[in-house]
């Protein structure tokens, strides 16, 4: 019974028959089907609930790779529980409204598949026990997201936009994937739980700090963390359905997901809750400061979704101090943190998912969703009005929703990093003042998402079509996520208990179940969290009322080409420019600059290696007297070669050449090679008659009109590769390591009945050779007939006879 | 003598790459021919040692003789770098007919339709 697994693989499968339903049941939209896939899965696993919440976990092991290590293990608990409702559950949602919000003329069947596989991903990477198998759905959920955020392929802007983060997310995949290795070679497992159980050993292990941060690479690219946030934008470009599902509510939070993840395996590491903990702060700040300027309402989500998710992360960064000093009661309030992650995580899904929907309705029925053309709705279309309403007051963190909740707890745990004492005290002060005022400029830019978009001036001229509600198909997932957006309000301690307080083990395996828990209440007095909330309702409001006063100052201080997109754009337009540069300068097309690479190669290569291994040893005295005639021979050799340089004419050379040959055979006879001299002077013969049959068709020898400056390189590169070549041989003859096998042949006439040695290893001993020697000589025959009969094809006149 | 044959196979490479770099086919096909020359002299004072022995005959006479081996595989070779050249000279003699030059700077750029 692999239950789990099969969970896992019920969406791929399901992706494989979409188009066939697509195509054989034209009745009824094909949504309904992966409705019923997702709605089964979540209601699937639901049912876990109730064991999970009372401690237990689910293992299940499926093999692929048993001798890699690399195996199908899900582990299903507390943390994974969370992500995998709100994958499965906010997909059902998704689902429905996407079914309202596509027209039916849109290729259905792809978006369909892309979103099944992207979630089969998505409950893949949360509940994959082996890293490796983690790695994969990790790249899935990419790949999916990829193509779904190019589904209106034929866009540039969406082609763009799905580059940009398929970059960004799989470049930090890459990283992830080689901290992962790192922790293999570390620990010796590829499980996550035995990880946790063996890594307080390796603290001091070189590759543990590289392994940290390369995770956090992925984790960062994945969660749109600053720097790498700016992805996020850009995949706006994907159907609003798209962007609801994978761009704010789960996607993004692979990220998160993995951080929570591995807090038990690096949390107890200071560099870890500085990374997480200060990257998580810019975020929150960066994106709320963004939102604001943005005048396209998608733009604003996303750059609100960036803040949050810095928020989520900075909040799970505070927690992890908790496991580096252990139980003690004063380490509770620092667990609240995470417990405060999670609870704002899942709050975030529920509101930003309405959000999101909202602004497709918007877009669906008004065709824009631009803010300075929209206004004046709230009569018109008062359903999706008030759905905003909620979704963006608890993003503002204003009770009674549940982002009010979430936000308190927020502050909580960013005041109670006060308490620690690593370094001076007015750094750590600093981090409650950034992270409150990060919540003032988010209660702008709420108030801006609802109130120049449903209040103020009706402009019918600037919209293609006249404002009206929505169809009720359309609502009902907004509607719905927006009475979770209440229901948590009111019953927060239901999902603490049964949802969050399970997941917290598994962040925390190491404390007790005293630490974890959590009573949220709507009222917690009035501390100074509830002040800093009413300041940023305060402060907010002032803001939000002066707006057009000082939004002027954005391109003051931030002008658009200073941007984080700028630097991405320019900085891929340099690459491409430069790579090329590179590339045209040296890929000339010519030949003799190639051989020159090839030559140099050898020469720094060969000859470095002689240097080095001061290798050039040699001894004359042992070898063979040369008498005065081979003197001669080689001496004419030598000035025929170097003649064949000089000479004016190129029948010089060829004769030349036949002169080195015929040199060659004289050289056979003296070393007593009777079989190779003759067959020297017959092919020397051929082959200078080759030359000159050759030379009867080819055009006069002009003079080589090279440059002065590339003859001396090529004089000098041949004159190494000349010492070079012969210094390597010199060196090798003195190094006669043992004796040769020749001996052997001389039993030539008792194993093959032959008296003349050279042709009994030819035809017998080494018969292959000469058999694929004959190959040759016929593939070559083949050759030059082919290339002298075979015309060019047909209605392609041959040069001469124009 | 080995050492005097080595050096003739130095001059030779050191000749055989200059004609290998220059522009004209003609002058790159016969640098490789006088590679294979300075290649197979090279081989053969490799071996065992240069008349160091009778030719590899079997007679009753000869005590010792001279490595057989090299001279087989050069014979090899001897015929492989023959067809190869066979080869690169009609290539060379076909691609001047249908680009009208021998030049190898020119060559470059001409469309293969």
């Amino acid at each position: 019974m692999y239950t789990v697994n099969l969970a896992i693989i019920i969406p791929f499968l399901a992706a494989m028959i979409v188009p066939i339903i697509y195509k054989r049941i034209k009745g009824i939209h094909v949504g309904w089907f992966v409705f019923l896939v997702s709605t089964a899965l979540f209601l699937y696993l639901v049912s876990y609930i109730p064991n999970i919440a009372s401690g237990e976990t689910y293992l299940y092991t499926f093999e692929w790779i048993p001798s890699y290590n690399i195996n199908f293990i899900t582990y299903l608990d507390g943390l994974s529980l969370i992500f995998a409702l709100l994958i499965t559950g906010i997909g059902s949602l998704v689902t429905i409204y996407s079914i309202y919000y596509l027209s039916s003329e849109e290729n259905l069947s792809h978006f369909y598949t892309y979103l099944l596989l992207f979630m089969g991903a998505m409950l893949g990477v949360v509940f994959s026990d082996n890293i490796m198998v983690l790695y994969v759905f990790w790249e899935l959920t990419s790949i999916s997201s990829f193509l779904l955020i190019a589904f209106w392929y034929h866009r540039k802007s969406s082609r763009d936009g799905a580059q940009k983060s398929l970059l960004i997310t799989i470049s930090g995949g890459f990283g992830m994937l080689v901290g992962f290795i790192m922790l293999y070679v570390m620990t010796g497992t590829m499980s996550i739980r035995e990880m946790i159980t063996t890594i307080s050993g390796f603290h001091d292990h070189p590759l543990f700090i590289p392994a940290m941060l390369l995770i956090l690479l992925g984790a960062f690219t994945k969660s749109a963390q600053y720097p790498f946030h700016i992805w996020l934008p850009t995949a706006m470009e994907a159907p609003t359905p798209v962007s609801a599902y994978l761009h704010s509510a789960t996607m993004v939070k692979a990220g998160i997901y993995l951080v929570a993840r591995f807090t038990p395996v690096f949390g107890g590491e200071l560099t870890w809750f500085w990374v997480v903990t200060i990257v998580g702060i810019i975020t929150l700040f960066w994106g709320s400061f963004n939102a604001i300027r943005q005048t396209d309402l998608k733009a604003l989500l996303a750059y609100s979704t960036i803040s949050q998710l810095g928020m989520i992360m900075s909040m799970i960064g505070i927690s992890s101090v908790a496991l580096r000093h252990g139980h003690s009661m004063n380490m509770v309030i620092y667990t609240q943190a995470a417990f405060a992650a999670i609870f704002h995580l899942i709050n975030h899904s529920t509101f930003k998912g309405a959000l999101f929907m909202v602004v497709g309705i918007v877009d669906h029925e008004l065709g824009t969703r631009d803010i300075r053309r929209l206004g004046g709705l709230a009569t018109l279309m008062p359903i999706t009005f008030t759905i905003s309403i909620i979704g963006s007051f608890s993003m503002a963190g204003l009770p009674p929703f549940n982002g009010f909740l979430s936000k308190e707890m927020f502050f909580t745990s960013i005041l109670s990093v006060r308490e620690l004492h690593f370094t001076s005290e007015v750094w750590m002060g600093l981090i409650p003042v950034v992270a409150w005022v990060a919540s003032i400029l988010t209660f702008v830019y709420c108030m801006i998402f609802v109130f120049k978009t449903f209040l103020g001036k009706y402009q019918e001229e600037k919209l293609e079509h006249p404002a009206h509600e929505a169809p009720f198909g359309m609502l009902f997932s907004p509607i719905v996520l927006g009475l979770f957006v209440i229901l948590i309000f009111f019953f927060p301690n239901v999902l603490g208990n049964y949802v969050i307080k399970p997941a917290m083990y598994s962040i925390f395996p190491q404390l007790g179940a005293e630490d974890l828990g959590q009573h949220v209440s709507a009222w917690h007095g009035f501390n100074l969290e509830l002040k800093m909330t009413i300041g940023v309702i305060v402060f907010g409001a002032f803001l939000f009322i002066f707006l057009r006063h000082w939004k002027g100052l954005y391109n003051w201080i931030l002008p658009e080409k200073l941007s984080f997109n700028a630097l991405y754009g320019n900085s891929l337009e340099l690459i491409e420019k430069v790579s090329k540069i590179i590339t045209n300068s040296y890929m000339t097309g010519h030949l003799r600059d190639y051989m020159v690479y090839i030559y140099i190669f050898f020469i720094i290569a060969v000859g470095g290696t002689l240097l080095n291994t001061k290798a050039f040893l040699f001894d004359i005295e042992q070898y063979s007297t040369v008498t005065e005639f081979e003197w001669l021979i080689t001496i004419a050799m030598i000035i025929a070669a170097i003649s064949m340089l000089l000479v004016k004419s190129r029948l010089t050379a060829i004769l030349l050449n036949s002169v080195l040959g015929y040199g060659v055979s004289i050289f056979f006879v003296i070393f007593r090679a009777p079989d190779l001299a003759l067959t020297q002077t017959v092919i020397e013969t051929v082959t200078t008659v080759l030359f000159l049959a050759a030379y009867y068709f080819l055009p006069e020898w002009k003079k080589e009109d090279s440059k002065k400056r590339s003859k001396i390189v090529n004089g000098i590169v041949s004159v190494a590769v000349g010492v070079i070549f012969t210094t390597i041989a010199l060196a090798v003859q003195n190094g006669k390591l043992f004796e040769s096998i020749s001996s052997f042949y001389e039993n030539a006439y008792e194993l093959a009945g032959a008296n003349n040695i050279v042709n009994a290893i030819l035809g017998d001993f080494r018969a292959f050779d000469t058999m694929l020697e004959v190959v040759v000589l016929l593939i070559a025959g083949l050759g030059v007939y082919t290339f002298i009969k075979l015309k060019a094809r047909k209605g392609d006149n041959p040069l001469e006879d124009k | 003598m080995e050492t005097l044959t080595t050096i003739l196979t130095g001059v030779l490479v050191s000749v055989a790459t200059y004609l290998i770099l220059s522009r004209s086919v003609l002058r790159v096909i016969l640098g490789t021919a006088v590679l294979s020359h300075a290649a197979h002299l090279l081989i053969m004072s490799m071996g065992r040692g240069l008349k160091s022995g009778e030719v590899p005959i079997l007679t009753d006479e000869a005590l010792s003789y001279v490595d057989p081996l090299p001279q087989a595989l050069i014979l090899t070779s001897i015929v492989i770098s023959f067809a190869v050249t066979a080869i690169l000279l009609v290539l060379a003699y076909r691609t001047y007919r249908e680009t009208g030059t021998d030049n190898l700077f020119e060559w470059r750029g001409i469309k293969d339709e």
